[in-house]
């Protein structure tokens, strides 16, 4: 089986700061692989450059055979790769609903004037977004505040949102950057099943980020350990919670 | 260059001649800017905020020392009954600065309290739009009460030729040029060295860590605002003398330019302020040269094609999102 | 489709049937406000495309205008060229004429201020906010430099005898139909990509937003409209010079926006409306009060006063709709 997603060597330097160092990767269509590390570690910076919004110094990163490294962020996601941001970036005066309907934007084959022509195309391109903005919504639990301007969400809802917008993008590959983050634990309970829902019934590939041990140990089959931007450990949840150097990662790191 | 143009033909001299004429010219136009544009990039640093008003505070700098010059009986104007061609004593030139600068200092001041630091927590284009509100307030008050048409400034110095070897400028020129040094020099040793001055570095880096520092924040601000109005002040002052006339519209195309050296300089930097004004006034006569129409193009060229090759500007810092 | 014919047809009669009225029963300086009224409303809502939607801040608007009017009344207007060599006046006759050649000149007007939007739109795109600004400013003031240039079109003198072509008819004509553009605009998937940019320009370019070919669409778009404006005002005032396009102008525009809610199409009709009447009211103040000039300076406290009590403008984002008024008018339902 080739790999969905492959990186070799992937480094980023900020002046004399290595935040990633090396890495690589190899992630499976189908998987549900988690990079957990301590803060800092150069998590949230192996994302930025996946998802083309850092270029990274040195190194390949290859997705479903393409290389995307130095391509633009819209080009990545337009190949397949889909993010959520660790500091929720919603666009807060919009609705929810097309908070969702802009992630289908990209797939939108009509131009300006079908818009302001007003011809069936537009539409029906209305319609195709509204109707798999919903769905999303739907799936994600949000359906009931569909018009609700995105800046009166709840912190839970607006992590879900961005996880439906994200998916409104048609991704293969999904990057969720700490969904659980501020959840208490029912949430989380929920969000661990959608996550898995996404995977089994949208057969959309997961590559998660998380700090909560329970939800990552508890649904990713393979997790990478980062720290100082180094790949420590690799493997099973079972192999890294009994791998000493992870625990001195996170016992003697800070 | 100026070798080739000094070797090419006969009439050449005269030209390389006429061009380290204007490179003179520029550099006294120049220095005018570089003593405005500090007012903007000190605010724009500190609040960043464009501080449209800043132009009309140099064109009050001018009006700010006609006044007290009418009032003490020395005018240009012979309709005025009170005209009298007398020279003007030195110490009553110093009183006319000074005075000038304590009010814009306090204008300027008075600006940022009550227009500007009410808006301090709304968004930029609130305080933006309220800092052109301020401007035209000032400008059509200035119509209003000094009258829209230009009037003569007492000759506080009597202009003369001078003869540098190469280049030959007016005194008043050569006075705008040393004073700008000289106090522009002064205002980057108050920033780096003296207290008050790291208060002001401290504001524009981080204003919030700042106060928790025990920075006293709306204090430095009111101090940019009146440092930046004292150095318009001057730079009116010294151009009213130079001119010698002066008319409330003058501060609207100077103010602007002003700021475009800033910008260019890098803003927010003080030896960028230096450099931007400096770069626009020797650019702007050189053009001068050829085509005085053109050369007002000058500063909006130059300020697209350095914001397109570095949009922080010649001696700016860049910065890059974090995501 | 049908809707859109529908709508520019109920347009076309009511702008009809508009100037029809005015001309009968309205005194000719209302008239005039009017029309000045549909100008600005041109300029405020196609502005707000770029500076409300897309948050794209410029304040360019008044030389897309200026390009918008000298095109325009470069193909309807009598030139008068002196020739410098023979000294003599050369007399160039209109290359369109009449009423329906106002429309082509119009248009091709407002096609040359979208070059310019393209022109403009490209190269800034790597600024931001007060950059921008200033950038969008440099070329407003350079365009105006270039008239001042050009002695086709009377240099700074500026060029006179435009025919009054821009009758009440055409200019509610041109508004109706930027506005009811805008608005589908706004309803669409390329309104909701424009804000998405605003909100935040990062997460757009994530979500596969092309955030680089939006902007300049929304630079083409508002100066478009621009140069309508232009052309119309040209042809109201019959008499255009560069001065009249200087950046005060596009100062003026923002302020409309700003007024009414940046981001708000009805904010910016109504701003559009309140600061095309406010001077011309503030006009008879100043004769009745012989304080010549008291109404720029009354002019400008207001905004400064309008921003520090209500920074967001009268309606912030939200649109003017019967539930907002209700809910603004003393009395209404909370
Ligand atoms: N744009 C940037 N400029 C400079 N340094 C950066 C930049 N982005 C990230 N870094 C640095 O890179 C390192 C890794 O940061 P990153 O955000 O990837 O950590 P993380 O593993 O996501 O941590 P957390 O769990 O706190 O989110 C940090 O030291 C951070 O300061
Ligand atoms: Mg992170």
């Amino acid at each position: 089986m080739t790999a969905l997603l492959q990186t070799s060597g992937l480094t980023i330097q900020f002046g004399g700061l290595t935040a990633v160092d090396a890495f690589d990767c190899a992630i499976q269509p189908g998987d549900l692989y988690g990079i957990i590390g301590p803060n800092g570690a150069g998590k949230t910076t192996v994302f930025n450059m996946l998802t083309g919004v850092y270029l990274p110094t040195s190194g390949i990163a290859s997705f479903g055979g393409t290389r995307i490294n130095g391509r633009s962020p819209a080009q990545v996601s337009a190949l397949g790769i889909s993010r959520t941001f660790q500091n929720i970036r919603l666009f807060d005066e919009l609705s929810v609903l097309e908070n969702a309907m802009t992630g289908a934007h990209q797939h939108a084959k009509i131009n300006l004037f079908d818009s302001l022509l007003r011809t069936p195309r537009h539409y029906r391109e209305e319609k195709r977004q509204r109707d798999r903005a919903y769905e999303l919504l739907q799936f994600m639990g949000l359906e009931e505040r569909a018009g609700l301007p995105a800046r009166q969400l709840p912190y839970g809802h607006r992590r879900k949102l961005e996880i439906a917008r994200a998916l409104a993008t048609e991704p293969r590959l999904i990057c969720l950057d700490e969904p659980a983050a501020g959840m208490n634990t029912g949430e989380k309970a929920e969000l661990s099943a959608l996550i898995r829902r996404i995977r089994d019934e949208l057969k959309v590939t997961v590559l998660l980020i998380e700090h909560d041990m329970k939800l990552v140990m508890g649904i990713c089959e393979k997790i990478q350990v980062l720290d100082y931007g180094k790949t420590i450990a690799l493997g099973t949840p079972k192999e890294i919670q009994n791998n000493p150097k992870v625990v001195e990662a996170y016992l003697g790191g800070d | 260059m100026l070798e080739l143009l000094a070797t090419a033909e006969p009439g050449g001299t005269s030209l390389a001649q006429a061009l380290l004429q204007q490179v003179a010219n520029g550099i006294a136009k120049g220095s005018v800017y570089a003593l405005i544009a500090v007012g903007y990039t000190m605010v724009y640093g500190v609040l960043q905020l464009i501080n449209f008003a800043h132009g009309e505070v140099y064109m009050l700098g001018a009006y700010f020392s006609y006044y007290p010059a009418k009032w003490m009986g020395y005018t240009t104007d012979p309709e005025d009954p009170t005209f009298v061609p007398a020279k003007v004593p030195l110490y009553v030139v110093g009183f006319l600065f000074v005075c000038s600068m304590a009010c814009c200092a306090f204008l300027g001041m008075l600006i940022e309290r009550f227009a500007y630091r009410p808006l301090r927590n709304s968004s930029r284009l609130a305080a933006l739009i309220t800092a052109i509100g301020v401007s035209l307030l000032l400008q059509n008050g200035g119509i209003m009460l000094f009258k829209a048409d230009p009037r003569g400034f007492p000759t506080l110095i009597e202009q003369s030729s001078v003869d540098l070897g190469l280049v030959a400028l007016t005194n008043t020129k050569i006075i705008i040029v040393v004073v700008a040094a000289v106090m522009m020099t002064g205002l980057h040793l108050f920033v780096q060295k003296t207290r008050p001055g790291a208060a002001m570095r401290a504001c524009s880096f981080d204003m919030r860590t700042a106060r928790l520092m025990g920075v006293n924040v709306d204090g430095t601000i009111g101090l940019t605002f009146a440092i930046g109005s004292i150095m318009a002040a001057v730079a009116g002052v010294l151009v009213a003398m130079d001119q010698p006339t002066i008319d409330p519209l003058m501060g609207l195309m100077a103010g602007l330019k002003a700021f475009v050296a800033a910008v260019l300089g890098g803003i927010g930097s003080i030896p960028g302020a230096a450099l931007g004004g400096l770069l626009l006034g020797v650019t702007e006569s050189v053009v001068g040269t050829f085509s005085t129409t053109y050369a007002e193009a000058v500063a909006f060229v130059l300020l697209i094609l350095v914001l397109l090759v570095k949009p922080s500007g010649l001696l700016g810092k860049s910065g890059r999102e974090k995501v | 489709m049908h809707r859109t014919l529908l709508l520019l047809v109920v347009g076309v009669s009511l702008a009809f049937g508009v100037d029809w009225f005015l001309g009968e029963f309205i005194e000719e300086y209302v008239v005039r406000i009017i029309n000045l009224c549909g100008i600005a409303i041109i300029l405020a809502v196609s502005l707000n495309v770029i500076n409300g939607l897309c948050g794209q801040f410029s304040l360019g608007h008044a030389g897309f205008m200026a390009i918008g009017a000298y095109v325009s009344a470069y193909f309807t207007t009598t030139l008068r060229v002196l020739n410098t060599e023979t000294g003599e006046t050369v007399v160039r006759a209109p290359l369109f004429d009449g009423a329906w050649g106002f429309v082509p000149a119009l248009l091709i007007g407002g096609m040359a201020a979208a070059a310019a939007g393209l022109v403009v739109g490209v190269p800034t795109l790597r600024l931001k906010g007060d950059y921008l600004a200033i950038a969008t400013l440099g070329f407003g003031e350079i365009v105006i430099i270039m008239l001042t240039n050009f002695e086709s079109v009377g240099a700074a003198r500026g060029l006179p005898g435009l025919p009054n072509y821009a009758s009440s008819f055409w200019i509610l004509t041109f508004a109706w139909i930027c506005v009811v553009s805008s608005v589908f605009l706004q309803r669409s998937t390329f309104g909701r990509a424009l804000v998405a940019i605003r909100e935040n320009e990062l997460a757009a370019e994530v979500m596969g937003i092309r955030v680089a070919r939006l902007k300049v669409m929304a630079f083409i778009y508002g100066a478009f409209f621009a140069g309508l404006a232009g052309g119309l005002l040209g042809h109201l005032l019959r008499t255009i010079s560069p001065s009249t396009f200087g950046f005060m102008k596009s100062i003026e525009v923002v302020v409309m926006l700003v007024l009414g809610g940046l981001g708000s199409l009805t904010g910016a009709i109504v701003g559009a409306i309140v600061l095309t009447v406010l001077p011309e009211a503030l006009r008879d103040v100043e004769q009745q009060a012989k304080l010549p000039g008291i109404r720029m300076v009354v002019y400008a406290l207001v905004l400064i006063l309008l921003m520090i009590f209500r920074p967001q403008g009268i309606f912030g984002q939200r649109e003017l709709s019967l539930k907002l008024l209700r809910r603004l008018l003393p009395g209404g339902r909370k």
